[in-house]
């Protein structure tokens, strides 16, 4: 099982997450950080994302716990 | 016997291919990822040419992004005093927790989502330019039609700036990426841009319209030097960038029709076209640049506090460590984690309006004109390796 942690502290809205695993990861309307829509994604297709989406975060605000 | 290669005099800017990185980040790369580098004047710096190690420096917040302490890393770029600390509003040159306020109140603005509900404005402002492109004919100037003005048209309307004023700033922003401008011409035409948005915010201010300007204007945390230094910074960014990717990823397509063939063919890689456009091509070919602002270990060596790190983004994004076969333009590879948009908390704010704006254009720029090609030698293509963003000057085309 995965959980996804998300420090919106630390998140500087770049979006990259939301491109590479959007079924799991969102931004709000007001200052674009990070949402997580699905903690705990099923599909092995999102979950590689997720694992992408942890690698190409520039702020380090994603991990996997 | 294999000498090392020697510590470069300035950041290597010499190039043998128009779209591979100068030979001697290579080398550096290969043999020594962490070098020593000696400064336009005199400083003892470092350049890094890895991706590990630009990863590690772009995301470490002890190097700073401020105009503090940086030392020219070509000649005729000396800093001024003026340019000690970062201008109101320039977030871009500022650290946190001064770069954390100033970009949230932006970032809400360029999400995913925002940026994908423009894609039917910018299809709009790709095709008109098309029909430009199209009226002047054979030998049309993709650069002057197509390349330049469409991040430039979405920028302009995105932030309110009425696009007949374009002319006099494009002047300026043409003279301040030049790398050759003096610096007192340099920072008169960043005067000049300056004055023009000062008015702007002004009228703005006094008649809101519906457009990214009028609304920072209603910010109460904003007063009018920040705000004329967000608009500033939006301008030239949105502009120079996205306008050269275009440019020179057409030449780099034209010039690669097995590649060309597969985009053709297939529109819908044109996602992992872009990122691999953005990978091979890393037009910020010159830094990023940080200061350390403690004793830092990295990569086995000691950076001093004050010491200068420049990163080639280019070597970066080369590294056979990250990516199988860089050397290879392949439009299907997953080109993801490059690091043409930078990383860390500097990452590129427009990013995803880059990304949409790349797709459309050249989903319908082939679209348009299945049989583009260039109408002139490509060794006749003017490159611009004499200003801070690389790609090509002019790109003479037929169809
Ligand atoms: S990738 Fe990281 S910094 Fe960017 S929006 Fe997602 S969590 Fe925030």
């Amino acid at each position: 099982m995965m959980r996804i942690h998300a420090d919106r502290t630390v998140c500087v809205g770049s979006g990259m997450c939301a491109l590479t695993a959007p079924e799991v990861f969102d931004q709000d309307e007001s200052e674009g950080r990070v949402v997580v829509i699905d903690p705990n994604p099923a599909g092995e297709a999102d979950r590689q994302a997720v694992n992408d989406a942890v690698d190409l975060c520039p702020a380090g605000a994603l991990s996997i716990v | 016997m294999i000498q090392d290669p020697p510590v470069p005099h300035g950041f290597p800017i010499e190039r043998h291919d128009r779209y591979s990185p100068p030979a001697a980040l290579t080398e550096l790369r290969q043999r020594r990822p962490m070098s020593r580098m000696r400064y336009a004047d005199g400083h003892e710096g470092w350049l890094i040419t890895s991706y590990d190690l630009a990863r590690k420096v772009l995301s470490n917040p002890l190097f700073s992004n401020a105009p503090a302490g940086v030392h020219p890393v070509l000649g005729g770029l000396q800093p001024t005093k003026e340019q000690k600390t970062a201008p109101p509003g320039m977030f871009l040159r500022m650290d946190p927790p001064d770069h954390t306020r100033l970009r949230r109140m932006l970032t809400g603005v360029f999400t995913v989502r925002r940026m994908n509900q423009l894609e039917p404005r910018v299809t709009e402002i790709v095709r008109h330019q098309l029909d430009q492109l199209e009226h002047h004919g054979t030998g049309a100037d993709l650069v002057e039609h197509f390349s330049l003005p469409i991040p430039s048209l979405v920028i302009c309307e995105l932030l309110g700036v009425p696009y007949e004023d374009r002319a006099s700033f494009q002047v300026d922003t043409a003279a301040i990426f030049r790398l050759d401008t003096p610096q007192d011409e340099r920072l008169a035409h960043m005067d000049s841009i300056q004055k023009f948005l000062a008015d702007l915010v002004d009228r703005k201010k006094a008649e809101p319209t519906d457009d990214l300007l009028s609304e920072l204007t209603r910010n109460p945390e904003l007063d009018r030097a920040e705000l004329v230094g967000i608009a500033f910074l939006l301008l030239i960014a949105g502009h120079e960038t996205t306008a050269n990717m275009l440019g020179l990823g057409t030449l780099a397509l034209l010039e690669h029709p097995e590649q060309l063939q597969l985009l053709r063919q297939d529109p819908d890689i044109v996602d992992s076209a872009v990122e691999e456009l953005m990978r091979y091509l890393s037009i910020i070919h010159i830094g990023p640049l940080r200061v350390a602002r403690a004793d830092i270990e990295l990569g086995g060596n000691l950076v001093k506090e004050g010491e200068n790190v420049t990163i080639s983004l280019a070597s970066s994004n080369r590294d056979p460590e990250r990516f199988d076969d860089p050397e290879e333009l392949d439009l299907r590879r997953r080109a993801i984690g490059h690091l043409a948009f930078g990383h860390g908390v500097h990452q590129c704010l427009g990013q995803q309006l880059a990304r949409i704006e790349m797709r459309i254009a050249w989903r319908e720029l082939f679209t348009r004109f299945p049989k583009l090609r260039l109408a002139v030698d490509p060794s006749e293509v003017p490159l611009r390796t004499d200003m801070a963003i690389y790609g090509v000057h002019r790109l003479p085309v037929e169809w």
